[in-house]
């Protein structure tokens, strides 16, 4: 992949092809360690599937999605001192249209219902929504370990895995196919027949 | 400690017109002569006395109250379900000495909840008693708008009435989920059109839908969603048991590093109702590691109303965040945690200061050194910064009667000029033998509760210091980190309290009732950014869509707390 480029034995510099081709007085901005390494013509052979998913992994946008307690140390994760930016996926954005990926930090309280998980209220795991691919345990994970499992995320596009889809299946059904049990009765005089209804069982969540 | 006297603001009753004030705290007697035939009975609560009356004699017994005896405060309003009653608690308190207190009691039959709304009294009482008819199930007559608000309308049942079935499946129609703006929503001849802000949104904080109808760019009316974050805390706590198992619950209310000022708030509702005294050197540790929470609580208020209002996440945000960062340096070594430290028991904080303590002293006292110079960068930044005065000095103006009505505290209520924090005017912890003050400012603007927050991180510097040379100073024998706790409480069946401590937002409260076993038999939160919350139409109605915005942030909500 790189030729030799050092300076010859009996001590005299030679020029590189890289620093001809540069001219006197250009200033070194090209000449990143990396290129360095990569000596004077460099080239890289590789998949272009495997390359896009390096540049995938490597620049990700995260969705700006501060929903609970979790999401203060995501801040923290974003800000100084942590800077999750050095590792390429540090810029939030306000919309999901323009962010690569969702850190869902809490409430649902996030992979297993957490201290919440007798609550009436609580869907108990996000992975009962929405695929996921990393989960991050601690409640809420230290900003170290949001880190690691950015990394992992990461190493797993680079990879080019992607989460298996292990999302229950709510399905829609019609009210009228619903069997008739208290609920439904008492529920008759307000939803159609043909309304399309989801019926989330809490006794059945995890 | 200094005191400045509060002034008299206009429009409350002098002092020695009020019924009941003596020289030493309150005279029931005089109060129940008052309320006359329209008094059922009194109960004993640990707190205060309570006062049953009427469902439907509320409304006259409160305005009595209100105007004769000088209650112009609705902490909170507890409901709960008995074997043979329902039972609506109307905490009321003073906002010139919030250690008068009283409680109006109202018993309503299991078959026909309802009883009279307290609306018209006290503003304040609008959201509460919708809380109260959504979780538990009492009704409320003459309520503006009796609807559920914290669980979804589609919700069955009332999950804190004694029949719920948590198991019970929810059905939930598609066409809920419609997007109320995918079709053309534009009448012809409207000039307003309908918004929603949230609930997913950079400036709401958390999850809070905003339904705003807006006449050009002006704010014509507005209505705050809430219950995205209800997260069940008072199911939980009832289900756990005194000692140890609800205090790890009070962290994730106010998670914004409040954690042990939230604890604080059960820690002293727990012990006065089983009756702990904790030894004074626990109650300096508390005092010192509470306003280290509250200082980083107050940081990112301020890193985020900047974000807010003038969008800038590079400096001041960081900045912010920088300062945060050194305090949960410092709250980790003490608590062993960097967020929800979990550190409080009752009858005492968990463990002494890590050893080597000159060590951890030094580090806070660097902390503290640093401040001043850190603060003044804050006031660089933001409140001598023009863009921001622009935006923020006369927009979202909330007035003191306002405020009061609304049942608004801490530094949203300080920054309209009433001279209320609890710190002082109800003490507890070791605050009132320590030497500082309290911040309050008349603008009742943005600028005003910015400035507030700001100011208060001062105080608490002070506090911490003090505190910090209590500690190093403690002879090593009696560092009594823990007081004698039974292994279960059982407190006595049916006693009742209700005690409030200034948590980083304002007031919050706690009301315990309790049934002789390790568990409560009910467990209320009075959350203070749920009433704070309460104030976003007053100052937003008729103002530009921007300055919601800016009022928005100035109140410093946090979704868990406000849904709980
Ligand atoms: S997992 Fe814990 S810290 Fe995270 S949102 Fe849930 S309760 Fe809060």
């Amino acid at each position: 992949m790189s030729s030799d480029n050092r300076p010859s034995a009996d001590g005299t510099d030679t020029q590189s092809t890289q620093e001809a081709r540069l001219g006197e007085g250009v200033d070194s901005r090209f000449n990143s360690t990396l290129r360095e390494a990569f000596g004077s013509t460099p080239f890289i052979l590789t998949k272009f599937d495997k390359f896009m998913n390096w540049v995938r992994g490597s620049s990700m946008f995260m969705l700006q999605f501060g929903i609970a307690c979790c999401s203060i140390e995501m801040m923290h994760t974003y800000a100084v001192k942590h800077d999750l930016d050095r590792f390429g996926a540090g810029v939030p954005r306000a919309s999901p249209r323009q962010a690569d990926v969702i850190i869902v930090p809490g409430t649902i309280c996030t992979v297993s219902g957490g201290p919440f998980q007798e609550g009436y209220n609580v869907v108990k795991g996000a992975e009962e929504v929405i695929p996921c691919d990393i989960h991050v345990p601690g409640c809420p994970p230290r900003p170290e370990a949001l880190i690691y499992g950015v990394a992992k995320l990461q190493e797993r596009i680079a990879n080019g895995e992607s989460a298996p889809v292990t999302v229950k299946p709510y399905e829609l059904e019609q009210f009228g196919d619903l069997e008739r049990d208290e609920l439904v009765e008492k529920l008759a005089d307000r939803i159609d027949e043909d309304d399309l209804v989801m019926r989330y069982n809490w006794a059945e969540s995890p | 400690m200094s005191l400045e006297e509060p002034e008299p603001d206009e429009g409350v009753i002098e002092a020695a017109e009020e019924v009941g004030v003596t020289t030493d705290g309150l005279d029931y007697d005089e109060l129940a002569e008052l309320v006359g035939d329209r008094l059922l009975d009194r109960e004993e609560h640990v707190n205060a006395e309570g006062f049953v009356v009427r469902p439907d004699e509320v409304q006259d017994v409160l305005f009595d109250l209100r105007d004769e005896a000088g209650f112009d405060h609705l902490s909170c309003v507890t409901a709960q379900e008995y074997d043979d009653r329902y039972e609506s608690i109307y905490h009321l308190k003073k906002y010139d000495d919030p250690t008068q207190e009283l409680s109006v009691v109202v018993p309503s039959p299991t078959d026909d909840p309802r009883n009279e709304s307290a609306n018209p009294v006290y503003r304040t009482a609008d959201w509460h008693e919708r809380e109260a008819y959504d979780l538990v199930g009492i009704e409320y007559d003459d309520h503006p708008d009796l609807r559920r608000i914290l669980l979804p309308e589609t919700w069955q049942g009332h999950p804190l009435s004694q029949d719920f079935d948590g198991e019970e499946p929810q059905i939930v129609t598609l066409r809920e989920h419609a997007n109320p703006l995918q079709e053309d929503h534009r009448a012809d001849d409207a000039d307003t059109m309908f918004v929603n802000i949230g609930p997913h949104h950079p400036a709401t904080h958390g999850v809070l839908h905003i339904e705003t109808v807006l006449d050009g760019e002006q704010v014509a009316d507005l209505e705050p969603d809430i219950g995205y974050l209800h997260r069940c805390e008072e199911q939980m706590c009832q289900q756990g048991t005194y000692r140890h198992q609800i205090m790890p619950y009070p962290d994730r209310w106010d998670y914004i590093s409040a954690g042990i000022l939230n604890e604080w708030a059960y820690a002293r509702a727990a012990e006065d109702l089983a009756d702990i005294e904790v030894p004074e050197y626990a109650r300096v540790v508390r005092t010192m590691s509470a306003e280290l929470c509250r200082i980083a609580a107050h940081m990112l208020a301020a890193g985020t109303f900047a974000l807010d209002v003038i969008g800038d996440f590079t400096a001041t945000f960081m900045y912010a965040v920088q300062q945060r960062e050194r305090v949960q340096d410092i709250l980790e070594d003490l608590t062993g945690q960097r967020l929800m430290f979990n550190y409080l028991r009752l009858g005492g904080v968990a463990w002494d200061v890590p050893e080597p303590r000159e060590e951890f002293f030094e580090k806070t006292r660097d902390y503290l050194d640093d401040l001043p110079e850190n603060v003044r960068e804050f006031h660089n930044l933001l409140t001598s910064n023009e863009i921001m005065q622009l935006r923020t000095v006369d927009t979202g103006v909330l007035p003191p009667e306002e405020a009061r009505s609304y049942g608004a505290t801490g530094p949203v209520a300080r920054g309209s000029g009433i001279d209320y924090d609890l710190r002082r005017d109800d003490p507890y912890g070791h605050y009132d033998q320590l030497d500082w003050d309290v911040v309050t400012e008349d603008g009742c603007d943005n600028y005003s509760r910015l400035l507030v927050r700001l100011r208060e991180v001062e105080q608490s510097a002070r506090i911490i210091e003090q505190c910090v040379d209590l500690l190093e100073d403690w002879p090593e024998e009696d560092r009594e980190t823990q007081a004698n706790v039974p292994r279960t409480l059982r407190p006595d069946p049916d006693t009742e309290v209700y005690r409030a401590v200034e948590a980083a937002k304002g007031e919050l409260g706690i009301y315990i009732r309790s049934d002789g076993t390790d568990k409560p038999a009910r467990f209320k939160i009075r959350s203070p950014c749920f009433s704070n919350l309460q104030t976003l139409p007053v100052m937003s109605e008729g103002e530009y869509i921007p300055d919601m915005i800016a009022s928005l942030g100035s109140l410093d909500i946090v979704l868990g707390e406000v849904d709980r």
